[in-house]
């Protein structure tokens, strides 16, 4: 049941009704049987996984509750973590991996190591931890959410408020707008792109950062949208990637529930552990100041080893994790050097430096995102390096799948998306104004109905984060 | 504190210490940063802050840092 079926916006809307109709203390239970038929619908095979992650964290944060003895509760958490991460890693090297299982793995992860800190209170209910695992808005592609954001909301009773599930069916319906008319539509021509050179090549990056945008930011507006209608707010995903001026910065804006995952659970334990602190001290003496930055090279190794293996077990996805942690680090270490040229050029106080920072940073982070596309690393850096050899066109514009009407709607398409933005704003207006609203909701039906891009039976393509 | 805000004020001499109050909200300070910061309190004070005490409302003040070394040094 894809986000952008009819049968799952009938699903989701009986859901609804059914949700607000009975008493609030019962409507977490319709949001568990919600999750548990929504996932059954993706192939009942995959429940054992799900359950299994939702009983090994249950019983190893009740374990760890009842322990005061550190070790005792250390070896709940290894045992747990091992036994979790293990099974992500076998499927992930089987090719064979269950709806969302990367990130119901990565959320309930995060609340064992809450509860071993001590930061989350262990649950009591099976029940009410398996929603928290398997909260169908978010399970097949991420927020990934904190226990101490989520949990209070799915248990506390929401009355029905017209203008938040007004908003939610609105940024719903924006996020299919993205998904089907402007991700699905430019899909043919990077696929055609992968085989050019060049100029082509570069043409890929950039049609692949449109694609890959319309297509994540669209299912997590669907996500948070649906939530939204039952009255609970998941944490932002993006804010404004594209307008970055440096890659730390980017990975701030971008898939932002991942990388606070990976800042509190990866990079913090692994620059402040014992073995680090040693190793750091040790090299001090030696070398004062690589000593000093020791814990962050290392710590920023691992989790972006980490994100590139999340991402897939194929080489180009670690080849992709280490060049954004490459250009982070280089870019840290070269920090005192642009402070010096700055100083003596002054270029940050002309007006088109801002521009210039943030188109540099948008070209960068297409040329590693095209990694992704390339599972033979060597693939990849032949036409990275096809940049640096007199360009040429191999690749006509007509021989990629698109007419000239698809050009037209994408590019209306993508205004629209940067234009518009995150919405917010727009639906605060839109709401004083019905007559307005009801008028731009039907029209932005009518093109998501129009000029969406359907398979056979008009069926949609699957998201691409669906895949992690 | 003095001490701890000279260590601060080596990682950023641009900013006044003694007012600034939102150093992690308003994006001041970066997770570099706060690593770099734990392994200086280390040598400075010889403690060592856990992976669960960096979160932002220890790292927004020079005041809240400094409460903090004090609280993991009383125990």
């Amino acid at each position: 049941m894809r986000f952008t079926s009819l049968t799952f916006g009938l699903f989701a809307g009986a859901l609804l009704f059914l949700y607000y109709r009975v008493p609030g203390r019962a409507q977490w239970a319709v949001l568990l049987l919600g999750s548990l038929v929504f996932y059954l619908s993706a192939g009942a095979e995959y429940l054992p996984f799900l359950l299994l992650a939702a009983a090994t964290t249950f019983f190893a944060a009740r374990f760890m509750a009842k322990r005061t003895e550190k070790a005792a509760k250390r070896r709940a958490l290894l045992l747990c973590l091992l036994a979790d991460f293990g099974l992500l890693a076998v499927c992930k090297c089987a090719g064979y991996l269950p709806m969302g299982i990367s990130f119901y793995l990565f959320q309930s992860a995060g609340y064992v190591i809450d509860v071993y800190r001590g930061t989350a209170k262990a649950e009591g209910n099976f029940l009410r931890h398996a929603l928290f695992v398997s909260y169908f808005p978010q399970l097949v592609q991420g927020p990934i959410s904190r226990h101490g954001q989520l949990e209070p909301q799915l248990f506390h009773s929401h009355e029905y408020d017209p203008k938040e599930v007004s908003f939610g069916i609105q940024r719903m319906l924006w996020g299919a707008f993205k998904k089907l008319v402007i991700a699905d539509r430019v899909a043919p021509a990077v696929v055609a792109l992968k085989e050019c050179r060049g100029l082509g090549f570069l043409l890929l990056t950039v049609l692949y950062a449109v694609q890959i945008y319309a297509d994540f930011t669209g299912g997590i507006d669907i996500a948070l949208g649906l939530s939204r209608c039952f009255g609970i707010t998941l944490p932002e995903n993006f804010r404004s990637p594209f307008r970055a001026k440096n890659t730390a910065e980017y990975w701030r804006r971008w898939h932002i529930t991942l990388g606070e995952w990976m800042k509190d659970y990866i990079f913090y334990p692994v620059s402040v552990s014992a073995p680090m602190r040693r190793l750091s001290k040790a090299a001090r003496k030696r070398w004062p100041k690589f000593g000093k930055r020791l814990p962050v090279y290392a710590a920023s190794f691992a989790t972006w080893f980490v994100t590139g293996i999340w991402h897939g077990v194929t080489p180009n996805f670690l080849v992709w994790g280490l060049l954004n942690c490459a250009v982070i680090v280089i870019s840290e270490e070269l920090t005192p050097l642009y402070k010096k040229f700055h100083s003596r050029f002054r270029l940050k106080e002309k007006k088109w430096y801002g521009g210039f920072e943030i188109t540099r940073m948008f070209l960068l982070m297409n040329l590693i995102r095209a990694c992704d596309l390339f599972p033979n690393v060597g693939d990849y850096f032949r036409r990275l390096g096809s940049l640096f050899t007199p360009w040429t066109w191999e690749c006509a514009l007509p021989d990629l799948g698109l007419t000239g009407l698809d050009w037209a709607i994408l590019a209306l398409g993508v205004a629209l998306m940067l234009g518009l933005g995150q919405l917010r704003d727009i639906q605060e207006t839109l709401w004083q104004r019905p007559a307005l609203r009801y008028c731009l909701l039907f029209l932005l039906f009518l093109a998501v109905l129009l000029l969406g891009k359907y398979g056979v039976g008009y069926d949609a393509a699957a998201f691409i984060y669906n895949q992690f | 504190m003095q001490k701890l805000l000279t260590i601060l004020q080596d990682l950023h001499p641009e900013v006044e210490f003694e007012t600034a109050d939102h150093l992690i909200d308003d994006g001041i300070l970066d997770s570099f940063d706060i690593v770099t910061l734990v392994a200086e309190i280390d040598d400075a004070y010889g403690v060592a802050v856990p992976a669960q005490e960096l979160m932002p409302e220890n790292f927004n003040s020079a005041g809240a840092l400094y409460a903090l070394i004090q609280r993991l040094r009383d125990e």
